[in-house]
């Protein structure tokens, strides 16, 4: 029970912790970017005018929505070092994974961004002599980005979830560092809750700021 | 790339009755747990939309609660921190007797993380329906119960749907996290069969195929049930 509860554990092991969980942070933020930069991309390609491009967009996009986000980081885990030929570490095949899997749930989430910007916005890029990556990169763009500013903070505080997953393959995230410590000092339960702690405060409160941003932007 | 192909390995034994072994406790888990997700989140997301203050908050915690700590944090809470903190008669029970510790834990875990996520989806269904048709149902002399009963849950039902879909697809993914606590299912044995065979893309291919057609198997069904309850005229507005 909650009796023998201790926090002299979690104290000692907060420096080793928070190596973690900046592990974590640098995880989130590099697949944010990647994926939020190639969930663009696909949204462009499932949108534009050529069958093959809306092919290539719409497969990518079913394909990583079927399957568990572990399989597709066992498979990097797996798949990396045998295509390079050598030891590679695993932070970056679990980005790679991170990037194209996130990627599809983002796409979808650009392409409705893309798809609330009204048609005359490019028509008035194309009247003024604009080509079409400066229609999107000047016009469109812009406007589906900050429409979807909070759907796409709170796929972010999901991404931030879900690296946890890398526990599985070893990569020493917060949530790897907090098992570590767990079973090295036979404390569990004090680990355990601890991270769930960690884990609830800052999802929680990046959630209420990102409903604080969506009431500012429907003012 | 230097790889030894050997597609037959999925076909001896004993690999192939993993793989069989490991499709069986995938379905298994995600259906029991779905049992669990779509009751209890219906209760919660209808306890969402009551008037009562009370009620609105302890069904808003649940869901926040549930929804921003990692599904893996919560299968070990579940698996090793819950037999500690119950009664110490439950906790041992939990421990020893408990048949299937580790596939009962993740059903738990699955069912009361995948309600927070039903519960939004039964709000927002409830939530769409036209606030005059409550009133008119009150109007109409039927009680609040009633008004729930034979109004806003029916329409609301029929109008999530599709999202529903998609919820119990994310239940059928989110069950190979059940590996992290031991349940042997699709994931597991694939790995299992890397560990024993070193043949990790065939191993891979083949669960990634079973997932997709799985997956695909139950969209069509719910394509099906989707063109049967739609209501004509009704759906959830998308986010602005």
């Amino acid at each position: 029970m909650l009796g023998d509860f201790d926090f002299g554990v979690i104290v000692t092991a907060l420096p080793y912790l928070w190596e973690g969980m900046q592990l974590s942070l640098l995880l989130t933020g590099l697949a944010a970017i990647g994926s939020i930069a190639l969930g663009t991309i696909l949204a462009l390609m499932r949108l534009s005018s050529i069958r093959l491009f809306q092919w290539i967009g719409a497969v990518w996009v079913n394909f990583f929505r079927s399957l568990p986000l572990l399989l597709v980081i066992f498979w990097f885990y797996f798949l990396v070092p045998l295509i390079v030929q050598g030891q590679v570490d695993a932070f970056e095949s679990a980005l790679i994974g991170f990037v194209l899997f996130e990627a599809a749930y983002y796409c979808e989430i650009m392409r409705s961004g893309i798809q609330s910007i009204s048609r005359g916005q490019a028509w008035s890029g194309y009247a003024l002599g604009l080509n079409y990556p400066q229609t999107m990169r000047y016009v469109v763009l812009p406007q589906a980005f900050r429409n979807m500013l909070p759907i796409l903070l709170t796929q972010t505080i999901i991404l931030f979830q879900d690296t946890s997953l890398v526990f599985v393959v070893g990569l020493a995230d917060f949530m790897t560092s907090a098992v570590t410590v767990a079973q090295r000092d036979s404390r569990l339960v004090e680990l355990y809750v601890f991270a769930a702690l960690v884990y609830f405060v800052m999802c929680y409160f990046a959630s209420l700021y990102v409903k604080t941003l969506q009431k500012k932007m429907h003012r | 790339m230097n790889y030894n192909w050997n597609w037959g390995i999925l076909f001896e034994e004993p690999y192939f009755d993993w793989l069989v072994s490991g499709v069986e406790w995938t379905l298994f888990v995600s259906a029991v747990a779905w049992i669990i997700a779509f009751s209890l989140g219906s209760v919660i997301g209808v306890a969402r939309t009551v008037d009562s203050v009370p009620v609105r908050a302890v069904a808003t915690a649940y869901v926040e609660l549930f929804r921003n700590i990692p599904l893996i944090v919560q299968m070990f809470l579940w698996f090793y921190v819950v037999p500690e903190m119950v009664p110490d008669d439950l906790g041992r029970w939990m421990k020893r007797d408990m048949p299937f510790p580790e596939a009962t834990s993740a059903i738990f875990c699955l069912g009361t993380y995948t309600a927070s996520r039903v519960a939004e989806q039964v709000r927002a269904g409830i939530e769409s329906i036209p606030v005059g048709q409550r009133a008119a149902g009150l109007a109409m002399g039927l009680t609040t119960i009633q008004v729930y009963r034979y109004l806003l849950v029916p329409v609301g039902y029929r109008i999530i749907v599709p999202p529903l879909t998609s919820e119990f697809l994310t239940i059928f993914k989110n069950s190979s996290l059940a590996l992290t606590i031991g349940v042997a299912e699709l994931l597991y044995q694939a790995r299992q069969i890397e560990n024993y065979t070193f043949q990790g893309f065939e191993a891979f291919t083949s669960v990634t195929l079973i997932y997709l057609v799985l997956t695909m198997i139950v969209v069509a069904l719910m394509v099906r049930v989707e063109e049967k309850t739609k209501i004509p005229g009704y759906g959830i507005q998308k986010d602005k």
